[in-house]
Formats: C-alpha cells, sequence, structure tokens
C-alpha cells in the first residue's frame, strides 16, 4: 500500500476552480500529481452518474470544484451541485464506497493555496482509503 | 460508422522550459502515438509563435486534419489564438481543443515521471473530448439600437444624455410629472455648497431639447418581455387630464384651483392644489391634475381650471395610454426613498411636527422651499434657536432598521448644519453622531469647517425624542464622557437612512435580484458594478446602494458606457456552446425549465401536435449545462459537452 498511487478525476469548472488551479500553477505551487482536471463550464453540468461512471472505471476518488455559494457564474448552478452531492453520497454508502472518496469544495479563481490544500489532503486521505475495492473485482 | 471517424491533430507544446522542465514531452509523443486514435502527435518549441503556428497550418493541410488539440497553457490564454490558426485553414474553430498542461501540470509538478504520467491523461481526455465536437457557428443576434432608463434623476439624466451624445436614441421614463428627481429638491450639495437646482436645471433641459432623448414623465413599466438586445416593455402613462400640446406652463388654472393637499415635493411642509405643477422649474413645464383630490373628477362639480385654462388645455375624459417600445437595453436608475419616519419609534415616530427628516430641511433651507430659504420650523414658523441633528437615524441599526451605512449623511448633516448656522447666525446646531466617515475628495476638510464654525459635534446615540410644550426634548448619551444628555430643541432633523425605491414587486416585474435591503445586486461587487447578471439590463446610480451624487454621477457615465459599447454593433455574437434538445428523447417533463436559471427553455407541442417537447430559446441560453445533467433522459445535451464526451474523457483520464 506504501507505493500506492490513487487515480482521481477532478470535475473542476472553468470560472473559479479551474482559474484558481491555474493560478496554483502559475504561483509555482506543488501539489500531487494524482488528479487528472477535467473542466467543464459549471458544476451543475456535472450529472452525478458520471462520477459513478468514474468510480466504476477505476477512480479510487473523484474531486468536484465549483465556485463559492453566491459566486456562481451561472447564478445558482453551484446550488444545483450543493443538493446533489450529500444525495449521491448516501447512495456512495449503499454501495459499498466510502463517501470520502468524493470530495465537494468551493474554489474560488484567487484560492490558490485553498486549491493546492485541498488536491494535496484530498490525495493523501484517498492515499489512507487504499485502492477502490470494488475496482478490484 | 468508419467515415465519421475524426481526423485529429495533436501539438505538443515545450514552452521552452515551462512544460519541457518536468514532462518528457518526446515520452509524451511516443505514449499518445501508440495508445490514441489521432493521425498526427507533433510537437514544438513554442507552439503560439509564427513558426508553431505555421507547423500547425501545415500539418493540418498536409495530413487532412479535421480536428486538433494543442497540449499547452491555459485555454484562458491560447485558446483565442489556436482556434484562429485553424480556422485560417479551414477547421471550424470549435473543433480546437486545448488540453492544459501547464498551468495545470509541468508548473505545479516535481516529479518528472509523474508529470509525463499526468500530462498524457490530460492530453487524452482533450482527444476524447474533440472525438465528438461537432463543428459550431456563434448564434447572432440583432440589436434594436435604442436604450430606455428608467427613473429621471440625476442618474438616469446622466445615463440618458450620454448615451444620446453617442448618437443612440434614448426614452427617459419618469414616474412624476417631471423629471429631476431628489436632486431637485437639495438646496446646496457639500463639499462644495454648490446650489443643487442651480447645476441640475441645465442637465434637465438639456435632456428634454436633445433631440435623441424622448421624456416619458408620469409613466410606469407594465410589462416587460424579450432579451439582450431585444426587449418589449409596455409603458403605462397615466393620464394627466392636462393636454401638455396645449398647456404652457402659464399656472393660472393652479391659482383658480380651490383644493389643496399635501404638497409631495416639500414632503408635507405645505400644500398644494389638485391641478399641479411638481416644482417651479418642472421639466417637462406642465401640470397634471391628481385625480383622487379633483374635486371635479371625484363628486362631479367644479371645473374652475377648465373655465380659466386659457388655451383650452383641460382634459377630462383623458385616459391612461398604454404604448408599446423596443428597446436594446435598460438602465435602472430608480434612486432611493428615506425611510419612513414610522419606523423610528423612539424618535417619535413621525407625529411630532418639529421632528424631520434629511429631505425635509432640505426644502425648509431650499430658496424655493416652503419658507423661501428662512429657517423657520413647521410648528409655528418661528426661527430655532437649537436645532439637533440626529445621524444614523435608522442606518447602522440592524435591531430596529437597516444594518448599513447610508453614506451620504455625515456629509449633509455636516452641510445642513454650516447652512443653518449661516441663516441663523445666532444659532446653536448641535449634531449626534456614532462616527463621523468623511472618505471622499474635500469631505475631511469640510467636516472641519463645520466645526470650525461653531457647530457641536456629541459623540452618541440619541435614546428618546419627545414635545414639551413648545420645545423638543432629546435624550442622548454622550459615550465620550459617558454622561446623559438632555437638550432642549426647536427642532430636530433626523438623518434618516436611505433605502432603494424600486420595490420588490418591481424588480420581480424586471426579473433582477435585489439584495437582503432591496437594491439592486450587480453581476460582480467589484469587476462589473454597472451591470446585472441579466443581459441587457444595467444599474445606474444609487438604486445599486446608497450613493452620493459624483458617484452616482460617475457610475451613471459607467453605465451608459456598456450602453454605448453594446450599441456599437447592430448584431451581437453569442457563444455557440449551448444546450439543445433531442425530440425524439425528450419526454415533456420540464425538469430542464426548472433549473434553467435563464428561462431559455420552454414547454411546447411538437408541429405535428403529438406530443410535448422542450424547445430552447439559444441567444437567452448561457451554456451552463445545469440542463443536461438534469434530464432524467439524455434529451438534452450540451453542445460540445455531452454525456458521452464527458464520460470518454473520465475514461481517458483513468487510461
Amino acid at each position: 500500500m506504501e507505493n500506492f498511487e490513487p487515480k482521481i478525476i477532478g470535475f473542476i469548472c472553468k470560472w473559479c476552480t479551474s482559474a484558481g488551479a491555474d493560478l496554483a500553477g502559475t504561483s509555482r505551487m506543488k501539489y500531487p500529481p494524482n488528479m487528472i482536471p477535467i473542466t467543464v463550464f459549471c458544476s451543475s453540468r456535472i450529472d452525478p452518474q458520471y462520477i459513478l461512471w468514474a468510480f466504476k472505471n477505476g477512480a479510487d476518488g473523484v474531486f468536484m470544484g465549483g465556485c463559492h455559494p453566491n459566486d456562481c457564474h451561472y447564478q445558482d448552478g453551484n446550488y444545483k451541485t450543493m443538493k446533489r452531492i450529500p444525495i449521491l453520497k448516501n447512495l456512495l454508502k449503499e454501495l459499498g464506497i466510502e463517501p470520502e472518496r468524493l470530495r465537494l469544495a468551493w474554489i474560488s479563481a484567487s484560492e490558490a493555496d485553498k486549491f493546492k490544500k485541498t488536491i494535496t489532503e484530498f490525495t493523501e486521505s484517498i492515499k489512507k482509503l487504499g485502492p477502490l475495492s470494488i475496482n478490484d473485482k | 460508422m468508419k467515415s465519421d471517424k475524426k481526423r485529429i491533430g495533436v501539438f505538443v507544446c515545450h514552452c521552452g522550459i515551462n512544460i519541457a522542465g518536468t514532462v518528457n514531452i518526446p515520452e509524451v509523443v511516443k505514449r499518445l502515438k501508440e495508445q490514441a486514435d489521432v493521425i498526427e502527435v507533433i510537437d514544438h518549441q513554442y507552439c503560439c509563435s509564427d513558426p508553431g503556428q505555421n507547423l500547425i497550418k501545415e500539418t493540418i493541410k498536409e495530413k487532412k486534419l479535421d480536428s486538433v488539440v494543442v497540449a499547452c497553457c491555459s485555454p484562458t490564454l491560447h485558446e483565442p489564438t489556436f482556434r484562429k490558426t485553424v480556422s485560417s485553414v479551414g477547421i471550424n474553430p470549435y473543433n480546437c481543443e486545448i488540453a492544459n498542461i501547464r498551468e495545470q501540470c509541468s508548473w505545479v509538478t516535481d516529479d518528472k515521471e509523474k508529470a509525463t504520467d499526468k500530462a498524457t491523461k490530460i492530453i487524452k481526455t482533450i482527444i476524447k473530448k474533440v472525438e465528438h465536437d461537432e463543428p459550431l457557428t456563434p448564434i447572432t443576434i440583432p440589436v434594436t439600437r435604442k436604450a430606455l432608463v428608467i427613473g429621471a434623476g440625476v442618474a438616469g439624466i446622466q445615463t440618458a444624455l450620454d448615451i444620446a451624445t453617442a448618437g443612440y436614441p434614448v426614452i427617459l421614463l419618469d414616474k412624476n410629472p417631471s423629471i429631476g428627481g431628489h436632486m431637485s429638491q437639495l438646496s446646496e450639495t457639500f463639499p462644495t455648497l454648490d446650489c443643487s437646482q442651480c447645476i441640475l436645471t441645465p442637465k434637465m433641459v438639456e435632456a428634454k431639447q436633445h433631440p435623441n432623448i424622448t421624456l416619458m414623465t408620469y409613466s410606469e413599466i407594465e410589462s416587460i418581455s424579450g432579451y439582450l438586445g431585444n426587449f418589449k416593455v409596455k409603458v403605462r402613462q397615466k393620464a394627466k387630464y392636462v393636454d401638455w400640446d396645449k398647456c404652457t406652463g402659464c399656472d393660472v388654472c393652479v391659482d383658480k384651483c380651490p383644493k389643496k393637499t399635501p404638497d409631495e415635493f416639500n414632503h408635507g411642509l405645505t400644500q398644494r392644489k389638485a391641478i399641479y405643477k411638481m416644482f417651479p422649474q418642472a421639466v417637462p413645464n406642465r401640470v397634471v391634475i391628481d385625480a383622487p383630490n379633483c374635486l371635479y373628477l371625484e363628486k362631479g362639480a367644479c371645473r374652475l381650471c377648465e373655465k380659466h385654462c386659457p388655451f383650452g388645455a383641460i382634459k377630462f375624459d383623458d385616459q391612461d395610454q398604454i404604448t408599446e417600445l423596443e428597446v436594446g437595453a435598460l438602465v435602472m436608475a430608480t434612486g432611493y426613498e428615506l425611510l419612513d419616519k414610522q419606523m423610528l419609534g423612539s424618535y417619535g415616530f413621525g407625529k411630532l411636527k418639529n421632528v424631520v427628516d434629511g429631505l425635509q430641511f432640505e426644502r425648509i433651507l431650499s430658496a424655493s422651499g416652503p419658507f423661501m430659504g428662512e429657517v423657520k420650523r413647521p410648528s409655528d414658523g418661528k426661527i430655532p434657536e437649537k436645532v439637533v441633528f440626529v445621524q444614523c437615524a435608522g442606518s447602522r441599526d440592524p435591531e430596529n432598521a437597516m444594518a448599513y451605512c447610508s453614506k451620504i449623511c455625515c456629509m449633509y448633516t455636516a452641510k445642513q448644519a454650516i447652512l443653518y448656522k449661516h441663516r441663523v447666525h445666532h444659532g446653536e446646531p448641535i449634531i449626534f453622531y456614532i462616527d463621523v466617515r468623511t472618505g471622499g475628495k474635500g469631505f475631511e476638510e469640510f467636516y472641519k469647517r463645520a466645526t470650525d464654525e461653531g457647530v457641536l459635534y456629541i459623540r452618541g446615540k440619541v435614546s428618546k425624542i419627545f414635545e414639551k410644550g413648545d420645545k423638543v426634548i432629546v435624550w442622548g448619551a454622550d459615550t465620550l464622557t459617558g454622561k446623559k444628555i438632555e437638550v432642549e430643541a426647536d427642532l430636530v432633523v433626523l438623518s434618516t437612512a436611505m433605502k432603494p425605491a424600486a420595490t420588490k414587486e418591481f424588480a420581480q416585474l424586471l426579473k433582477l435580484t435585489q439584495d437582503e435591503y432591496g437594491w439592486f445586486t450587480e453581476a460582480h461587487p467589484k469587476l462589473r458594478p454597472v451591470e446585472t447578471l441579466a443581459g441587457g439590463f444595467f444599474l445606474a446610480g444609487a438604486c445599486q446602494g446608497p450613493k452620493d451624487i459624483p458617484e452616482a454621477v460617475a457610475q451613471s457615465s459607467g453605465a451608459a458606457s456598456k450602453v454605448i459599447g453594446l450599441f456599437t454593433s447592430d448584431t451581437l455574437e453569442h457563444l455557440p456552446v449551448i444546450a439543445g434538445v433531442n425530440e425524439d428523447m425528450c419526454s415533456g417533463c420540464g425538469i430542464c425549465i426548472d433549473v434553467c436559471p435563464y428561462k431559455a427553455r420552454e414547454l411546447v407541442t411538437t408541429e405535428d401536435g403529438k406530443k410535448r417537447t422542450v424547445k430552447v430559446i439559444e441567444v437567452l441560453c448561457e451554456g451552463c449545462g445545469a440542463c443536461s445533467a438534469a434530464c432524467p433522459v439524455g434529451a438534452a445535451q450540451q453542445k460540445n459537452f455531452k454525456d458521452q464526451q464527458i464520460q470518454d474523457m473520465v475514461k481517458g483520464g483513468l487510461e
């Protein structure tokens, strides 16, 4: 388990979290390379099914990043995400997937440091959880 | 189908050592050539340079590519560059996508091997996206190059003048019979003590005479439909009972009218007639009949105005007129009101005659006011020897009224105290304050001037105001000495809080958002202060939050420049990455309609009348994709972010 490198998919919104990730890059901050970012216009574009799809296809963790409440570029897209994710987490439990494998965070375009810390911490927590067992089967 | 397969070319940029320093580019190229379903993979030192772009163009021609992935810096930097490059050789720009392997990979990773892995995966996700990208064309929307400005105070007037001077027609609308707003009620303005009317009336006249400005006073918005560039607005012009084409504003009718009622312009300090002109300098300089107070219209007897009008302008059978306007942009300049004194229980519930609010005292100070500029008190017309000013009456008071600072009161109270002192030399002005906030050009100096000229400032909040004989007793505390204070005043002026004039119903009618107090919400508090989130709606002046005159004027010019920018072309381009509907799959459940923040989707019946489906109003769709995530059957699909694309991207990132 020492050398376990988790596979993580990150759904991030273009306006806030992806811009925050870009700023982390411009500021040359370092964080683990496990998360592969998929940028969409708004976190509300992410159908919970995609998250299940990611787990099914080998992801050990899924990260979702959106704008802070009230800051959504599309008025209230992040509120939809805010409602969808807790419901999905309950469902994950039923499916035998630890809900901690799914992380939602609000990260603005200026919060490079928060992006770095969140991704670092999330990657570490997935390392501790180990590979997703349904992927072994 | 084989023939549908995309011919994809991938260009991997070194960005000098910015990417190549951490990512093993030859290895990335090798892996992509082996693992990805692409025609060509080429790397270059600087893809964005001229030779780099030429390489892309030549490769597209040589290999007959129809889609391109550039793996380089963030798309915010060079997506437009490369999209232009590919479209110059005939590829649809939306079939060129950027894989961000610099900001989100090489710059944030130390380990070369891991960075190489991550870069390869990021590029694979984008290759998967491009595989199903459609060619898209920006949606073109026509723009009606005419603006509607709602509210004709100084903010609305400035906005209208700026837009009109740039050459575009403007309709300037106000609910009152005259334009001018609150600024026309003010005595003098801080910190320069310019006469408010003297600087405003020339602007009012200019607005009236401007060939590009149409005034619609005594009018209100009835309904609005349409979208950015193409609004239809129904306006109700209230019945005036006077033919304004015949009326000359001579006031003969006003002299003859026997019915009196409190004058709104003087905030009830005087009476006006049932037929009246708002104020002597009113623009348009015309009279209206206030129907509920007119003896003839209410009781059927009188008609004195009609008898005496030299021009036959009285029109008792006048009706409200509904006009439909077509405009491309709307500017809100609806301004502020003062908090009702009734809200302030401990300050006499607005019942004490000698407790007035800031605007009433402006009228008392005004040369055209109830006492022609002499300072007298409303109850008996005596000159007040001692005047107490109470700052923050309803502002900074979250328990009882408004939590915010009304911003202008510190300065106008200082001004009113100075002006009072100028008129009543032996008078004693006393100001109760919590803090004196003097952030503004010349403001601190003005505050200093007030104290130098004998205005007494007491730091403390007033707890109670009540009448005793013909005096007004003010109880307060001096928080600097800790002592209770009782002042026997002749007149009390409350610097009551500003509140938005626009009601909740009005905001809902226009579908604009307001904050918890009712101020209109701007698109971004710092970077887009004059725009709203609703395309085509702009904000000017105090409708957005408390503002003094120069700030309101500056914001108005800002809003005008946004409108002018919108009008520079007669068409607009709209991002084509919008969500469509697959009619065959759509069950007409309407879930997507509820999640759409832009009202871009509506339920319709198909042409053959057989089923319900959803129609997309393409120009309203901003492309968030919320509907695509919510659609239970997959009929709503965001273009170039289709379900299949995102699922394939996930696979690409996990390979």
